[in-house]
């Protein structure tokens, strides 16, 4: 049982979007941090650094978790997902990116990369959710900008076309 | 918004669990899901000096159902509890109860024996487990005892836990013929704590209803009739406190409300 002490760094070994990635962490270090300085995984935001505004919602071992909840330490050995690895290749948005951008689902984008690791991971569990059970979904999410009407908008939208085009699997 | 420095101990054992808490008592906190105890990390309203990681435990693990309860080891996330296959055939009050705690977010990372431990008077676990009339299992060096909810839950985020011990698990009592069980909540957003929260479980010839978000832990009264003169009076009983999202007759008030509610629901619940 190894005791890694508070004032070194200790590596911390995860995949991140299905890549085997390595950094150096104190056992304080938040995952948001590690993510962004020592990863230079900076699609991943930082908000209210307390669990309340959704901003760094990522996917740990297949659910949606909020990055600064979580210490570096113990994501060690993780499977994780973030807002870069949506993207099915470079220069081609994902069906639920696409429909983001269709309804102008974002104005100043702070909040988005979060709301769509929550989305990505519940249209794959619910592929047919009714506007009521979306917007509870999103209460995990504060954006300032939107309103929320096109958000939903939009994820409806992408339900749809996921249904249509089986993509969603 | 950053923690203070601390050791980081990942157990793998619960014997290992237990020599660091016997070695460190106080010093130490314990880590499960982190989705209370990182912001308190953060917010440096807890300085430990070493963290122990408990969810590499195996032992701490799973959903059994044993003696009558569903027995909930330390490890179990909320998350795992409410996609249990059986958990509203053995305990409809928690198929109710659990999605009312904080956001899919969180519930795929916080423990329900966390949020016990913690014990905040607003969480819908500690509500439960009263209402229930469950239990823990606590363990450390010394050995292993099992504590009713009612002497657990001593005051505000306080506990009867020793600080050499940890939750093992928490057992909540399946439903028993005749019970109907109804659970109710007023927030000013989904997810928010618990502005008042009423769990009410009918029996024969009986109702308890507990209540969360009122006093500095979850209250529980047990009524032969129960009508709203009885339900006032507990109403009106209750040490509930003012804060800046109620006032403490605010709350009383919900309590009335939403106990009633709560209380003919289970009634028309039984089966």
């Amino acid at each position: 049982m190894p005791r890694l002490s508070a004032d070194a760094g200790h590596a911390v070994r995860l995949t991140v979007n299905g890549r085997a990635m390595e950094g150096e962490a104190e056992p304080r270090m938040l995952l948001t941090d590690f993510l962004r300085h020592k990863l230079g995984l900076t699609g991943t935001h930082v908000g209210c650094e307390h669990g309340v505004c959704g901003a760094c919602t990522i996917q740990i071992d297949g659910a949606p978790a909020r990055a600064c909840l979580t210490l570096a330490v113990q994501a060690d050995g993780a499977h994780i997902r973030t807002v870069e690895g949506l993207a099915p290749e470079p220069g081609r948005l994902s069906v639920l990116q696409e429909a983001f951008r269709r309804h102008h689902a974002l104005q100043c984008g702070f909040c988005t990369a979060g709301i769509l690791m929550s989305l990505d991971w519940y249209l794959r569990q619910t592929p047919e959710p009714s506007e009521a059970e979306l917007r509870e979904f999103l209460s995990g999410h504060i954006c300032r900008c939107t309103g929320y009407v096109p958000i939903v908008a939009a994820a409806l939208d992408a339900a749809k076309r996921l249904r249509e085009t089986g993509e969603g699997k | 918004m950053k923690p203070a420095p601390f050791d980081y101990v990942r157990a793998a054992t619960l014997a290992e669990a237990h020599d660091v808490l016997a070695a460190e008592a106080s010093d130490a906190a314990v880590l499960a899901g982190g989705q209370s105890l990182v912001p308190l990390l953060s917010m440096r309203m807890a300085r430990p000096k070493v963290l122990l990681d408990i969810m590499h435990i195996a032992e701490l693990g799973g959903i059994r159902v044993e003696n009558g309860a569903i027995r909930v080891g330390a490890c179990v996330r909320q998350a795992e509890l409410l996609a249990w296959p059986e958990l509203a055939t053995h305990q409809p009050l928690l198929a109710q109860a659990v999605p009312w705690i904080g956001h899919w977010q969180t519930r795929a990372r916080g423990t329900v024996c966390g949020s016990i431990a913690l014990a905040d008077p607003s969480a819908e676990l500690p509500l439960c487990l009263l209402a229930l009339g469950g239990e823990v299992t606590l363990s450390s060096k010394q050995g292993r005892r099992g504590m009713k909810a009612d002497e657990f839950f001593t005051g505000l985020m306080s506990t009867a836990r020793r600080d050499d011990e940890l939750i093992e698990a928490a057992s909540f009592p399946c439903r028993r013929p005749g019970e109907g069980f109804a659970f109710r909540e007023f927030a000013r957003r989904h997810g928010d704590f618990a502005i008042v929260a009423c769990a009410a479980i009918a029996m024969d010839n009986s109702v308890r209803l507990a209540v969360g978000g009122v006093a500095d832990r979850p209250i529980v009264r047990e009524f032969d009739g129960a009508g709203d003169e009885a339900l006032a009076a507990f109403a009106k009983e209750l040490d509930a406190r003012d804060d800046l999202h109620a006032t403490a007759d605010y709350r009383r008030n919900l309590v009335r409300r939403l106990g009633r509610i709560a209380i003919d629901e289970a009634r028309r619940c039984r089966v």
